[in-house]
């Protein structure tokens, strides 16, 4: 079993077309958890994400893991769109990793995640002939198939119908079960369902605040529960507060 | 009396009715004569009907203008010395087309490879740049009687002319691709742990093929272009030879004839190279949802 690490950020700063994005920012991921961000769009969600993931080469690496071996090799990132290469079909974006490190390619394992996402029609053909929802569903299983013990997520279900979304969250949570994940999203309902801890990115330059729910099972957590619909509610007033 | 009147009612009510009918009838009417246009006036604009208004306006122009056939030939004329000189014109074709093909082969090879390596080599690309751009200032024209005078009259000469036409609209479009790959892609290679290599065979080619794809088939529609200035400017075979040639002796229905053989070659060329990069770059023709 792999062993995922904590990921702690210290003094990241990142500034942006004379906007300063975020200054001075502390944040951890909980070893093997799931972190939900939440936040309004275009407050730095996305770039944060990146920052973490290395892909911001100005700024110094302020990101460390808790046992000191770095981050290299070791994500696996999910981005909100333009991320399936439209000359692969679905089978081959899924492997892909794979294919860029010159590895053995796990085709039957990829087709097994394609069938569970219920992709099953979709194997052979181009990204440009799958709706938005099934772009969304084929990076999930590439990020899955990447099999790696930290994983970055950006809005992975916002293209998906209720029902699906429903389904997928559940999928997701089990298979990156005792994964250090952070998962950025703008729904309340899902960061109550996925996350092990949640929290707000909110302000300008932003600041992260960490929301203590208390909530006791274990996620993916059943829609049932009252205290998590009133979680939600409180949620959603916060968000609004910060607008 | 009586009769009279119910006949005059009788004659009024049919004059009415005919009327009604008319007036139903007449929109009815121009109805169909509007959908007969409709169907027939595409016609005219199909793309086999445009040679044949192209043709009819050449015969047309003849007889009003009374143009003597040293000046314009008529269609028929051309197509009568077409048939005429059939084996003439099919053997200047070979060679000529032979220089065309090989000419875009070796256009695209060595286009490909001057703009893979630009990519890859900064100092390359700045001590190409420069001399890509010379060499595309200086006319083929004006370098096509030295490459006569070194490669002699053969076909050599003429391969070598049109490979320097055709290089480089190539590698100016390959290289514009190869610069432009998203940033979306190489992030994720990044992370991916892929190196250097396999991102530009895995990603930037393949991200920069459509753009390629753009700069063969332009360069196919200019192909027959540099074989025929390559033979204008010294050869002893070829339809740019023949053209030459059939000018000088005033035998111009022979040069219209060739005119539609190279315009012919030409189409066919481009059709031919346009279906091979769809059938090889499938995903370029999709749209995206």
């Amino acid at each position: 079993m792999l062993k995922s690490p904590a990921v702690l950020v210290s003094n990241a700063s990142l500034h942006y077309q004379d906007k300063i994005l975020f200054d001075q920012l502390n944040f951890h991921l909980a070893a093997g958890q799931t972190t939900c961000l939440l936040g309004m769009s275009g407050i730095g969600k996305s770039r944060f994400l990146q920052l973490i993931a290395g892909l911001n080469s100005m700024s110094a690496p302020v990101v460390t893991t808790c046992d000191q071996k770095g981050l290299a090799g070791r994500l696996a990132y999910m981005p909100q769109t333009h991320a399936l290469l439209p000359w692969l079909t679905i089978l081959d974006n899924v492997v892909l990793g794979y294919r860029l490190r010159r590895d053995n390619k796990p085709y039957i394992q990829a087709q097994e995640l394609l069938h569970q996402l219920g992709l099953n029609d979709a194997i052979n053909k181009y990204p440009a002939q799958l709706s938005g929802g099934m772009q969304q569903r084929a990076m999930l299983a590439r990020v899955l198939l990447e099999k790696r013990p930290i994983v970055l997520m950006d809005e992975p279900f916002s293209a998906l119908d209720t029902l699906t979304r429903y389904h997928l969250q559940e999928l997701t949570a089990n298979a990156l079960k005792d994964h250090t994940v952070l998962l950025v999203t703008h729904d309340p309902l899902e960061a109550l369902r996925l996350g092990h801890h949640i929290a707000i990115m909110s302000g300008e330059p932003a600041k992260i605040n960490f929301i203590n729910c208390d909530l006791a099972d274990l996620p993916p957590r059943s829609l049932n529960n009252p205290k998590l619909l009133q979680w939600q509610i409180k949620l959603l007033s916060m968000l609004q507060e910060l607008k | 009396m009586v009769p009279f009147i119910i006949l005059r009612n009788q004659f009024s009510n049919r004059i009415a009715q005919l009327q009604k009918f008319v007036i139903a009838l007449w929109p009815l009417k121009l109805n169909a004569c509007k959908q007969l246009f409709f169907k027939i006036y595409p016609l005219f604009f199909h793309k086999i009907s445009i040679p044949i208004w192209f043709i009819m306006i050449w015969e047309c122009l003849i007889r009003i203008l009374q143009l003597p056939n040293y000046i314009l030939p008529t269609p028929f004329e051309v197509l009568y010395s077409l048939i005429n000189h059939a084996g003439l014109i099919a053997s200047q074709t070979l060679p000529t087309l032979a220089e065309i093909l090989f000419g875009l082969f070796f256009g695209i090879v060595l286009g490909v490879a001057i703009a893979l390596s630009m990519c890859l080599f900064r100092t390359l690309h700045a001590f190409l740049l420069p001399l890509l751009l010379a060499s595309q200032a200086l006319p083929v024209f004006a370098i096509a009687p030295l490459l006569v005078l070194w490669f002699g009259y053969g076909i050599t000469a003429k391969i070598i002319t049109t490979t320097f036409m055709l290089f480089f609209p190539i590698t100016n479009n390959f290289l514009d691709g190869l610069k432009q790959t998203p940033e979306s892609y190489l992030n994720i290679a990044e992370i991916m742990n892929s190196n250097r290599w396999q991102v530009l065979y895995q990603i930037r080619i393949p991200a920069a093929l459509p753009n390629l794809a753009s700069g063969i088939r332009l360069a196919t529609a200019m192909a027959p272009l540099g074989a025929i200035i390559g033979e204008w400017v010294g050869s002893n075979q070829g339809l740019g030879f023949l053209l030459l040639n059939a000018n000088a002796q005033m035998q111009i229905d022979l040069m219209f004839a060739v005119l539609v053989i190279i315009f012919f070659l030409g189409i066919f060329l481009y059709f031919l190279v346009d279906t091979l990069l769809n059938l090889a770059l499938p995903w370029t023709l999709l749209k995206s949802a």
